[in-house]
């Protein structure tokens, strides 16, 4: 009798060990190369080195965590065939990761059939409206960025503006959003202008802007090379009005680029850029200035916004683990869903059934470029 | 209103004359090899992201130019030599892939050797717009034209004036009749990678200060470079002249009167409607006769 | 230029009827090596574009023209049939054959112009058509949904929805084996003769009474129509569509797998499709590397096997065989 007991409890036990060796994976695709390199590759490190520090620290529900990451290239089809191995080849337990919006737009049929938690990574409204019940997303959405530049320019008097923007996705989303919600801020565009994918020249566009009539600002919605370049022929053209970039220019790169003339740009950002300079009392300070210290310790290179969305991503879905108390997918989603006052690098999440993305405009800030760096905006 | 019109004008030259030196390059190597090579662009970004990155290690910038240009030359004369002449006697379409596959073996390298970031080259002599009848040129532009001038007017030099230069001309107007003249072709082809390599590179060095350069931008101004090669007759040195600056100026006039949003759009129509009428490029060759 | 009529398979069609009954035979046993969605993924892209390829091969491996633009037509298929079907309700397989007929009106009526040009001409011209097509595309997103692409509802009629990977796979395996068999019988019949006469010279051709024009835009119209029909099907597949499909990046991929499986042959077009699509799949495992690998794969393999990879390996068994006798 008792040794049957014995037996028992020791398959019992054994079979617990077993399970508890069992990693938790966590699924990513990443736009490590291709023309959205420079959102994926942070978001890369940063998972790597989180999934590492948290592994180091004892795991997630006395597991390890173990991360499969796939570069998606910014292509949408590869990002579906990486989720789709992530689904049913690697069975992961949940993914973090599409670093642009048409990869997580291209692969939220999959995630909705397979009924597996999805916290992307990118930045459109689209994402999260309508609400889809296993996506989450973890940036501010561009409607909300053009919302924080609209309240600024209205502060400053602004009610006639003038729009470039660039080829992308994100470009052109981000423009959509701004030209759909200006009436609300009492603003009128005057003039919408694009430029091309590897365009080396904007001064056609920038010159026509500057003859536009009754331009008070000019707003550029895109990120990469080309706001680099507008804002160097900005200066080069002598236009004098307020200068405002997309969150898509938010990092360090952009500032060396762009040189003298990102002098005085305005752009809303998230606390991270700042995060030295935040005042002590400011509820965002400690988790930004760590993930800051940490990243740039480790990478010796300066952190960017789009790192902080992987690490938003990350946290999330550890804190969502944590409360489900297993890796049950539906479990771990309602658990995203009553996640409520999680601190990240881009603000206070506060998700429910109705709001997949959890932040409001406060913890976007205005920051001004002066001086080659980066200073919270009067 | 005219003020406009010379920005959009200097613009288009500025830009032009990039487009004008990658064009050079296609139509060399076409000249000697039927081969349109698809890595020509990747020369363009070898030769900024080479010399971006000697700067950054700390060389004076006239010697990391020259150094970045000498650097991409080593690698066109490898491709050459690697790649062209162990497939000397394939179908032309089968060299044009092997330069695809040549395009995307240079890109991954660049993003291994170098990085997947941005970066800039800092301007020749300052950043100081000049004023020119109440429109702007950066000091830059002019380096680019300046140089694209001398460039051109070396080239004439060369392949009017030294034997080289004769034999690869020869090649291109009749390969047989210059292989029985004793011109070596292996050694022709050779010359002309590396020469197309270099200019290339020197486009690349060039408009680095203006508009960055990354380990992608080789893409799309091969690309550019190509249709204004075409444009100019494929195969034409003043052709490949004319068909870039051509091209920039339909841009940057496309954008400013038609419309910004499409101004590829707007230049790929001109072209494709300058091929449909004259259909050997504006300053291309007429063939007399086909030969069956 | 030596022709690829020389490696192009004789009339005598026992050579592409052994291709296409292996080609059949694959196709139903694959599924026995396929151990979950994910693979099945990878082989319904494969034959989606291989559906392409031997219609792409048709006009530049038979009828010796070339398009650096075809991708416009695969996405021209692809949003016209997500367009209608997700904008206007239209029930899916009549927006997918209406696509795929405007298609083919626009290649004809595009064609013609077009097609008088010849070698780098003509190659720019199709690249400059695939560009257009891109950009307008790209830059309508109050239509199309822009970069970012847009949804694509399900193939399917009257409730029955064409759903899940197993289903798709038989549905695009027996469409890839019709292709190939329409391919290789318009190439034994008198059009494919002329095609090939084109190749070879089209003064020639033109003096023993075949008229280039009409027959290259033949080809041409036939082989934008696969790709079209392609197109849609991959949109309806994935219920997702961006403007990358439509990318002159996508076109030089497309016309890489041709020349890379071995141009004048359709087995060559489904091969260079099948290795062109998976290898990028399992090269992700080098990260970083992988684009250098792949360069290499391409450089080393066209260099070494300058008519293809099944017109060279065609060639090989036919020398061993023949040694062996």
């Amino acid at each position: 009798m008792l040794s049957r007991t014995l037996l028992a409890a020791a398959s019992l036990a054994f079979a617990c060990a077993a399970s508890a060796q069992e990693p938790i994976r966590v699924g990513a695709f990443l736009s490590v190369t291709g023309p959205a390199a420079f959102l994926g590759d942070p978001e890369q490190k940063t998972l790597e080195l989180y999934v590492e520090k948290l592994n180091a620290a004892g795991g997630v529900l006395g597991r390890k965590l173990q991360l499969i990451a796939y570069d998606s290239a910014g292509d949408a089809e590869k990002a579906r065939a990486f989720t789709k191995r992530l689904i049913e080849q690697d069975n992961v337990d949940f993914i973090v990761g599409g670093s642009t919006t048409g990869e997580t737009m291209a692969v939220v049929p999959l995630i909705e059939q397979a009924g597996m938690p999805f916290i992307s990574l990118a930045g459109a409204v689209v994402i999260v409206e309508p609400v889809k019940k296993w996506v989450f997303k973890t940036p501010h959405s561009d409607r909300q960025a053009c919302e924080r530049i609209f309240v600024d320019m209205k502060a400053r008097g602004t009610t006639k503006i003038a729009l470039i923007s660039g080829p992308g996705g994100f470009d052109k989303s981000m423009r959509a959003q701004c030209m759909g919600v200006a009436k609300n801020y009492g603003i009128e565009i005057l003039a919408d202008e694009a430029y091309g994918a590897g365009d080396t020249d904007m001064t056609a566009q920038l010159s026509k802007i500057k003859n536009t009539a009754g331009v008070q600002a000019v707003l550029n919605c895109g990120f990469g090379q080309g706001p680099a370049i507008v804002t160097k022929n900005y200066k080069q053209l002598g236009i004098s009005q307020p200068f405002y970039q997309s969150h898509g220019v938010a990092s360090k790169g952009y500032i060396q680029l762009a040189g003298d003339a990102a002098e005085g740009v305005r752009l809303p950002a998230a606390a991270l850029l700042v995060a030295e300079t935040l005042p002590d009392s400011d509820p965002q300070k400690k988790v930004v200035l760590g993930y800051k210290r940490e990243y740039e310790a480790r990478f010796k290179s300066d952190v960017s916004t789009f790192g902080g969305h992987a690490y938003d991503g990350l946290m999330i879905a550890v804190e969502a683990l944590k409360k489900a108390g297993s890796t049950d997918k539906a479990k771990v989603r309602d658990a995203i869903e009553s996640v409520r006052g999680l601190m990240g690098t881009a603000g206070a999440f506060n998700f429910s059934p109705t709001d997949h993305v959890g932040l409001d405009v406060s913890g976007l800030r205005m920051l001004e470029i002066r001086k080659g760096d980066w200073t919270l905006a009067k | 209103m005219s003020a406009q019109l010379v920005q959009f004008l200097l613009t288009g030259l500025t830009v032009g004359a990039i487009y004008a030196l990658v064009a050079l390059g296609f139509a060399i190597i076409y000249n000697a090899s039927h081969v349109i090579n698809f890595a020509q662009g990747e020369f363009v970004m070898i030769g900024g992201m080479a010399a971006a990155s000697f700067v950054e290690a700390g060389l004076p910038l006239p010697l990391a130019a020259l150094l970045a240009v000498a650097g991409a030359m080593l690698v066109g004369l490898a491709l050459e030599k690697l790649a062209v002449e162990p497939a000397r006697g394939a179908p032309v379409v089968t060299l044009i892939i092997i330069t695809i596959g040549a395009s995307i073996l240079l890109r991954g390298l660049a993003s291994l050797v170098w990085d997947k970031k941005i970066h800039a080259l800092p301007a020749f002599s300052g950043e100081t717009p000049l004023n020119l009848g109440g429109a702007t040129l950066l000091p830059q532009s002019l380096w680019v034209l300046g140089a694209t001038v001398l460039t051109v007017a070396l080239l004439w030099w060369f392949f009017n004036r030294t034997l080289t230069g004769k034999a690869i001309l020869a090649v291109s107007h009749n390969r047989l009749a210059a292989q029985l003249m004793g011109i070596s072709v292996r050694r022709v082809l050779l010359v002309s990678f590396g020469l197309s390599a270099a200019l290339g590179a020197l486009a690349g060095v060039l408009i680095a200060p203006i508009s960055f350069t990354s380990w992608d931008i080789g893409v799309m101004l091969g690309l550019k470079g190509f249709a204004a090669a075409i444009l100019g007759g494929m195969g034409s040195g003043p052709g490949a002249i004319v068909g870039g600056l051509a091209l920039g100026l339909i841009e940057s006039l496309g954008a400013g009167y038609v419309s910004s949003a499409y101004k590829d759009v707007f230049a790929f129509v001109i072209i494709l409607a300058a091929l449909i009428f004259l259909p050997d490029g504006l300053a291309g060759r007429r063939r007399a006769t086909e030969r069956v | 230029m030596a022709s690829p009529a020389a490696a192009a398979p004789p009339s005598a069609s026992s050579a592409p009827r052994r291709s296409l009954l292996a080609l059949a035979a694959m196709v139903a046993l694959l599924p026995l090596a396929l151990p979950n969605n994910y693979t099945y993924e990878v082989a319904i892209l494969v034959g989606l574009n291989a559906i392409v390829c031997v219609g792409l091969n048709l006009l530049i491996g038979y009828a010796g023209q070339i398009s650096l633009g075809h991708a416009g037509f695969f996405g021209l298929g692809a949003y016209g049939t997500a367009f209608l079907a997700a904008r206007y309700g239209w029930p899916t397989p009549a927006s997918l054959a209406a696509a795929v007929a405007a298609v083919a009106l626009l290649a004809w009526a595009v064609g013609r112009p077009i097609l008088r040009l010849k070698g780098h001409a003509l190659a720019m011209a199709t690249l400059g058509m695939g560009i257009i097509v891109a950009v307008v595309i790209a830059t309508e997103d109050r239509y199309t949904g822009g970069p970012d692409g847009m949804s694509v509802p399900p193939l399917g009629i009257a409730g029955h929805v064409l759903a899940g990977e197993r289903a798709w796979y038989w549905v695009v395996g027996v469409l890839l084996v019709a292709t190939v068999w329409l391919a290789q019988n318009l190439i034994d019949s008198p059009r494919g003769r002329a095609w090939r006469a084109l190749h070879g010279s089209e003064f020639a051709a033109s003096a023993i009474g075949i008229d280039p024009a009409r027959h290259k835009l033949a080809a041409f119209v036939l082989s934008a129509a696969l790709a079209a029909f392609a197109g849609a099907l991959t949109a309806h597949y994935a219920g997702f569509i961006t403007p990358a499909k439509a990318s002159f990046l996508h076109s030089i991929e497309l016309v890489t797998m041709v020349v890379f499986g071995g141009m004048a042959s359709s087995l060559g077009a489904v091969v260079g499709a099948a290795v062109l699509t998976t290898l990028p799949q399992l090269l992700t495992v080098f990260k970083e590397y992988e684009m250098v690998l792949l360069g290499a794969v391409l450089m080393l393999t066209m260099i070494f096997m300058p008519q293809g990879l099944v017109p060279t390996l065609g060639k090989t068994l036919a020398a061993a065989r023949g040694k062996s006798r």
